[in-house]
């Protein structure tokens, strides 16, 4: 009976996180296409519903009407299984986002370290998806996507690093917390731009969105897909960019902190700053989106290996000594 | 009670993913199932209380290791070596190498299992990682690594880097004739070297050299 009751506190808690994820994610699709619009001078999505806010929810039924066609040349277990495991690995990695100090689902020791890992992992459905649709494109696609994958991953490993050496845990509250006095997007402003720049790279986003470059691969590794599986890898790749902005934002803007502790900046709660600063974030995504034409494949793997890299290792030195200089070291 | 179910669960698929690996027969798929194999095994990591080395498990092996490896399976024509592996005349070469690799890591095996055996001090509880209480996992293991074995811990950063290097010049060939992108060059063009106005004469036409 105990048992019951607390998976029944655990399945209300993560409901309370999911459903409003889900919905921001179909707005972020909405607000995405708008902005790309406005930079071009056009309307955007503005039909269905008040300035077309309805648009997702509308393209979100067609799919779930829609037929799902499963080539019969693939490799049917594979080829079902890689939306969902799209789906649920960037679903599963809000467990750990701190939206303020007592409201988060798991506030484990190794917070950073699981978001990682967690987005690590997202390159399993694409290759995924890629391999068992048994078609060129969608192979190119995967592969590409997976080397694109693990090199970014590199230097968003090595930004982490040197924000960690400025805190001391691995906490993602403990990371937080360190920024009351100063948010770490100051002193380490050139990570930051590497981070973000990276984050466009790890989620596959303009202007390197190569897996699914549409003038080479027609759409990469979605090709054969159709349907709401192909509606859940894009469901997917949307709340990863959401999650992408969230590290971002803990990382370096400060999470759920407001950014003057005054009077009427403390009466907002801090779930809204985070949203506020995930929106900031990803309104930048989606300007990089309509501003940026698309890298070649040689050009991203060059600033991937020799750029980045060499870049932000030089800063985890810098920092680490200058933090070993002036007795800056976090010891705890 | 929960404890015990979950060790279970992750467990029994850790093992039958284990067994999969070399069961089945479409390579992409063992390499699936290692990659399972690995998650579970994180998994109980997680379980005795070392969240640092499930997580860097799910890191290195999960997040890089098998995907290199899906990637080398998936490109190699898997059906056609296997022909050639096992239907060929020299298919008994390959066997006896498989046979002895099999019994030296089964020996090896008995001898860490008897080890436990022999000297049960080794699973004694304050040998364990839940001894450190008070400080996180992830701490401990930093202080012991870069204290009593910060040698050992260098040397095998250099004999990594030095595998890493030696990768490169096996794999690495200067090929000739190759169109480089060179960032430097294209930005520091001037007017002057890009353009030439030249005077065309009548039914001659211009050549240019490039």
């Amino acid at each position: 009976m105990e048992y019951v009751s607390i998976i029944f506190g655990e399945v209300y808690k993560i409901l309370f996180l999911l459903v409003p994820v889900l919905v921001s994610v179909a707005m972020i699709v909405w607000l995405d296409r708008r902005v790309w619009a406005f930079v071009q001078k056009r309307q955007g999505p503005n039909v269905v519903g008040p300035f077309g806010l309805l648009q997702s929810l509308a393209d979100a039924l067609k799919y779930i009407f829609k037929e799902i066609i499963i080539p019969s040349s693939s490799n049917k277990v594979i080829f079902i299984l890689a939306p969902i495991v799209t789906m649920t690995l960037a679903l599963v990695a809000w467990a750990v986002i701190p939206f303020s100090q007592t409201q988060v689902i798991a506030d484990i020791n190794v917070g950073i370290l699981y978001l990682f890992a967690v987005s690590s992992l997202g390159v399993y459905g694409i290759i995924m998806g890629g391999w068992a649709s048994n078609s060129k494109y969608p192979f190119l696609g995967a592969i590409r996507s997976a080397a694109q994958m693990v090199s970014y991953e590199v230097s968003i490993g090595i930004i982490i690093i040197n924000v960690l050496l400025c805190v001391g845990s691995l906490n993602l509250s403990d990371i937080v917390l360190a920024q009351q006095n100063l948010w770490f997007v100051i002193p380490l402003f050139p990570m930051f731009v590497i981070f973000f720049i990276s984050a466009l790279a790890e989620t596959n986003r303009p202007p390197f969105d190569l897996p699914e470059a549409e003038a080479e691969l027609v759409a990469g590794y979605q090709t054969e897909y159709s349907g709401m599986m192909y509606a859940m890898f894009w469901l997917g790749e949307y709340a990863n960019i959401l999650l992408m902005c969230a590290l971002g934002s803990i990382l370096f803007l400060g999470g759920w902190l407001s950014p003057i502790e005054l009077y009427p900046f403390n009466l907002i709660p801090g779930a809204l700053w985070l949203a506020f600063k995930i929106l900031f974030l990803f309104i930048l995504f989606a300007l990089v989106k309509a501003i940026v034409p698309r890298y070649r494949y040689d050009q991203l793997m060059r600033l991937g290996w020799k750029v980045f890299l060499p870049l932000s290792l030089i800063w985890v030195v810098l920092t680490a000594s200058y933090l070993f200089y002036f007795n800056l070291l976090p010891t705890n | 009670m929960a404890h015990a179910i979950f060790f279970y669960v992750f467990s029994t698929i850790a093992i039958v993913s284990a067994i999969m690996v070399t069961a089945s027969k479409n390579t992409v798929h063992s390499v699936f199932f290692l990659i399972l194999d690995f998650i579970s095994v994180s998994c109980l990591f997680i379980m005795i209380g070392a969240e640092f080395l499930g997580m860097i498990m799910l890191i290195v092996y999960v997040g890089a290791v098998a995907v290199l490896f899906l990637f080398v399976v998936m490109m190699l024509n898997v059906a056609q070596q296997k022909n050639q592996w096992f239907l060929s005349s020299q298919s008994s070469r390959h066997i006896p190498m498989g046979l002895i690799i099999g019994t030296i890591i089964f020996f090896e095996l008995i001898i860490v299992i008897g080890g436990w055996k022999y000297k049960p001090e080794l699973l004694d509880k304050k040998n364990s990682i839940s001894s450190f209480e008070g400080i996180s996992n992830t701490h401990s293991l930093g202080q012991i690594l870069y204290t009593d074995y910060i040698h050992i811990f260098q040397i095998s950063g250099m004999v990594l880097l030095v595998a890493m290097i030696g990768a490169i010049v096996l794999t690495f060939r200067q090929r000739e004739g190759v169109k480089k992108q060179s960032y430097i060059k294209q930005i520091s063009r001037e007017r002057s070297e890009g353009v030439e106005v030249l005077e065309v004469q009548s039914n001659k036409g211009v050549k240019i050299d490039d």
